[in-house]
């Protein structure tokens, strides 16, 4: 399977199939963004959606609920979803695991220690406060796992990595831990962090963050091709021209970017990034390119109705989108881990 | 190749009745009877993915059949106790698995489980046959050395000499000349005839090399598409129509100069 | 004396020496001669009341958790063929935390009742894991994947119960989940004592075919092992020991995944390795315990949990930058 199939040999019915795929994934995540903006536990009416985003009237509570909270909100599940759904197609192209998420890179892990960190030491408490820490640490947890995963001979291996990243996240958490039973007052604020929340984030921090998606998400269509030779495993990538070392740099430095901007946005949040490959794969096949492309559009989507779903379940209260994902998300890993024909580690 | 009966083996007699097997989907074995000749070397051959590996695990218990019985000594295989089944039968799977560090005496003494009862007493009946079993496969140096330090070559006559220690009367080998090179290759294949010569074992295997098939065989079993197409001696066998049915291989058969089996001469397109 | 043998007497009076220390010193520290003879009949009544209602349940509870961690810790990775493998890994911990937090927060428990609610919980996660990873057979890899799917499951809904509590509960949650010997009772070691009694024999029996099943399931039932009966009772039994002890201290970080794979290294020889993994796990908890009362600076002590997370991380490196390509040990 080269990267660079002449369009004569890629079967009609695949070409057809990715352009519909990527174009449903659009449609339902226009849906879902509409959704998102109109169900909650107030309800709003969705007339009050076109104008309250455009032709704002004052004193109008709709359209201050929409604009000030659930506006942010699906922004905020945007780009956390695109983030979070590129940045495990390109782990578990990079990896070769078809179970790998961020969260077993230490990333979640990485950000958690940094914020515990900006929490207890520093004594910042409001979200755009330590998103820098969020995602400092998770790109220092990534890289760190990552640099001791390449140790030894063979380089960044599946087994090892995922060995570093379990070992990096078990040792953070006992350290989190230590903090977090002789401050109460820092595990009151950062329990509520911990959960992975679209809420309560105003535009700040998106806007601060913004520019690393972007640059993450670049650097992880550049990496698509690369992943597909990547992907015939290493001795095999070679003989065809590919430097694995660039490959894997790059990949290492969209996930980083990717992953730190989505934890710092909307804290620890497990399951997209594993999740959202599998549901994009048997619709585009297995060229890495489109598979990361239609993940940026099916991971905002997954991640905003776990949270139209946190809000509606037991209103007028909420579940917290992360935990949502991950109530839905582990059976639908269970299910994947049944269905396929597994070989040993 | 004549054999001698071998006094000091009691006589098995092990078929298959009517067997289907599959794992779970498609059948991959189809309404097979088959009885394996005791006391000789029997070698299934057939093309890829034509079922010789499942049939072999279907005689040697180790998948369940969806219909028909396998027996051993008239008896349903499935019903015996499985160390009473691995005292008469024993097995060597095509990538066994081998622990990590572990000596090859340590592993080739792994093969008397099935003789020692619940205290694990090691005995000088044991002892014995792990020497013998070292001996006859040429291991006997090899023996304080860790199985990753050994060659390909090294490592299948160490598993082969598990297999002996076990001292079984039938043994079932799956593809057991598999990564080998061809010198490797006929001393394995030699062991094992020299097993079935002098001790009368009953030597099962398959094979995927149809030359060398049809050197060593005594009886070949020639399977296609799950189902039995051909059985009996090598030159009964190996015909150039069984050979175009089986593999759709045109070849020309001729008489080994050596060993005077049949051999197949491929004819391709140089 | 072979390397086993020599391993094994080492690691045993290291572990004595260790015991000994920790029954020692302290705020009030016995001089060794005080001590031994404190510990054969003699010595003051304040010496004994230290030695025997103090420091020699919680040494003697070390002991015999880390016994039941460490074999646990060794049958699981023998048995699912993997180093990931590890009860803390696979999401039976998860069970038991889930199950104790929702029992300390949401009921509003204490003690045994916690105790009890962490084995339930370990033992229901366990049943749940290999039901789900059975498909005509038992898969080690299937088993693995699907309790780290758990693991997190359980992570997201303890971090959730966390948020709903007051925040004195979710300390006292977070500080059971850490796991540590603080306030180890002649209780405690009784139960694990029986625990111990019942299931270590257990393990003996069940070592021989362990030892078959290494070589893969079909030479194993070539030889005449009860393949998927076997490893079922291997499970129960092995899930029975970190249960229990999980249920008495908590999930101690690290120390089931980090004792089999020493005691290997240490003794070689591709065999299993119980009595090494056991002696191992009593050296290590012994060590993080004493650790994690005196050496730390901080003033107030230190859970045991935390000691042992922290360490465990760097003895994971050091396997990972020794590992090749296939994941064994080069």
């Amino acid at each position: 399977m080269t990267q660079t199939v002449p369009a004569s040999r890629t079967t009609l019915s695949l070409r057809t199939r990715r352009w519909v795929t990527l174009f449903a994934a659009l449609g339902l995540l226009a849906v879902v963004l509409v959704l998102s903006l109109a169900l909650g536990a107030r309800g709003v009416e969705f007339s009050q959606i076109w104008q309250a985003l455009f032709a704002p009237e004052a004193g109008n509570n709709d359209q201050l609920v929409i604009r000030e909270l659930r506006l942010p909100r699906t922004i905020v599940g945007v780009l956390a979803g695109l983030s979070l759904g590129v940045a495990g197609a390109v782990m578990q192209g990079v990896t070769r695991n078809p179970l790998a998420d961020p969260g077993l890179l230490g990333v979640n892990a990485g950000a958690s220690l940094a914020v515990v960190f900006a929490i207890s030491v520093l004594s910042i408490s409001n979200p755009t406060g330590y998103i820098w820490f969020a995602f400092a640490g998770a790109a220092a947890a990534a890289s760190i796992v990552y640099a001791i995963g390449s140790l030894g001979r063979e380089g960044a291996t599946p087994v090892k990595l995922v060995l570093a990243g379990t070992a990096v996240t078990a040792g953070i958490t006992s350290m989190i831990s230590l903090v977090l039973i002789s401050d109460a007052d820092t595990l009151n604020t950062y329990r509520f962090w911990s959960v992975g929340s679209l809420a309560s984030r105003n535009l700040d921090a998106v806007q601060i963050v913004i520019g690393f998606v972007m640059i993450g998400a670049v650097l992880a269509i550049t990496s698509g091709r690369m992943l597909n030779l990547v992907a015939l495993g290493d001795d095999l990538a070679r003989g065809l021209g590919q430097r694995i070392h660039v490959a894997r740099a790059i990949a290492a430095g969209a996930v980083v970017l990717l992953c730190g901007s989505a934890t710092a946005l909307a804290g620890p949040i497990v399951f997209v990034g594993l999740v959202v490959p599998h549901i994009v794969r048997p619709f585009t096949g297995p060229d890495y390119r489109w598979i990361i492309a239609v993940s940026a559009v099916v991971g905002p989507s997954l991640l905003l109705v776990a949270d139209i779903v946190g809000r509606l379940v037991v209103a007028p209260s909420e579940l917290e989108a992360g935990l949502v994902v991950a109530l839905i998300g582990a059976p639908v890993m269970i299910a994947l881990v049944r269905r396929v024909k597994l070989a040993g580690l | 190749m004549t054999q001698t009966d071998a006094p000091q083996r009691p006589t098995h007699d092990l078929r298959a009745d009517n067997v289907t097997l599959n794992y779970g989907g498609r059948d991959i074995v189809s309404n097979v009877s088959v009885g394996i000749p005791d006391g000789k070397m029997t070698v299934i051959v057939g093309a890829n993915a034509c079922g010789k590996s499942t049939l072999l695990r279907g005689l040697s218990r180790l998948l369940r059949p969806a219909s028909g019985r396998v027996m051993l000594d008239r008896r349903d295989i499935h019903s015996l106790q499985s160390k009473e089944v691995a005292q008469l039968v024993g097995i060597l799977p095509q990538s066994p698995i081998a622990p990590e560090g572990i000596t090859v005496r340590d592993l080739v003494a792994r093969g008397r489980y099935p003789h020692q009862g619940w205290f694990q007493q090691w005995s000088p009946s044991d002892e014995a046959a792990v020497e013998h079993a070292l001996n006859a496969t040429d291991t006997a140096e090899l023996a304080s050395r860790r199985i990753e330090e050994l060659s390909g070559g090294q490592r299948q006559r160490v598993w082969i000499a598990m297999a002996l220690s076990q001292n079984p009367d039938i043994l079932l080998l799956d593809e057991p000349t598999t990564f080998l090179d061809v010198r490797h290759q006929l001393d394995a294949l030699d062991v094992l005839a020299d097993l079935n010569r002098e001790r009368g074992t009953t030597v099962v295997m398959v094979l995927h090399e149809l030359n060398l098939a049809a050197r060593y065989a005594d009886h070949m079993i020639l399977m296609c598409e799950g189902r039995i197409l051909a059985q009996g001696t090598p030159s009964e066998v190996v015909t150039a129509e069984r050979m175009r049915e089986a593999f759709g291989l045109e070849a020309q058969i001729i008489d080994d100069p050596v060993s005077h089996s049949p051999m197949v001469i491929p004819l391709g397109r140089r | 004396m072979n390397r086993t043998q020599r391993i094994i007497t080492g690691l045993s009076i290291g572990a004595l020496a260790l015991a000994l220390v920790s029954i020692a010193v302290g705020a009030y520290t016995l001089a060794l001669p005080d001590l031994l003879a404190t510990l054969f009949g003699g010595g003051t009544p304040s010496d004994r009341f230290i030695v025997f209602k103090l420091r020699l349940p919680r040494v003697l509870l070390a002991m015999l958790v880390a016994v039941g961690f460490g074999l646990a810790g060794a049958l699981f990775q023998s048995l699912l063929r993997n180093p990931l493998a590890s009860p803390d890994i696979i999401g039976i911990s998860g069970g038991a935390s889930v199950a104790a937090v929702l029992s300390l927060l949401i009921f509003g428990a204490t003690g045994l009742v916690v105790s009890l609610s962490a084995l339930v919980g370990a033992l229901i996660v366990a049943f749940v894991i290999y039901l789900l990873s059975w498909r005509s057979g038992m898969n080690g890899m299937r088993f693995v994947l699907i309790g780290v799917g758990i693991a997190f499951m359980a992570q997201s809904v303890i971090g959730y119960l966390i948020t709903r509590g007051d925040v004195r509960d979710a300390q006292q949650a977070l500080v059971w989940m850490v796991g540590g010997l603080g306030g180890a009772s002649w209780e405690d070691v009784l139960i694990m004592v029986v625990s111990l009694v019942v299931l270590v024999p257990a393990v003996v029996l069940l070592a021989s075919r362990l030892r078959m099943l290494q070589l893969g399931d079909d030479l194993a039932a070539g030889l005449g092992v009860a393949v998927q009966r076997s490893r079922l009772a291997l499970i129960v039994v092995a899930v029975a020991l970190v249960a229990i002890a999980t249920a008495l201290v908590g999930p101690l970080a690290f120390v089931a995944f980090v004792s089999a794979p020493i005691a290997r290294r240490l003794v070689r020889g591709g065999g299993l390795a119980l009595v090494p993994s056991a002696l191992v796990a009593i050296v290590l908890v012994l060590g993080a315990d004493f650790v994690a009362q005196h050496l730390l600076a901080t003033g107030t002590q230190v859970p045991t949990g935390i000691v042992t997370g922290i360490v465990g991380a760097p003895y994971l490196l050091w396997l990972i930058s020794t590992t090749n390509r296939e994941g064994r040990a080069s």
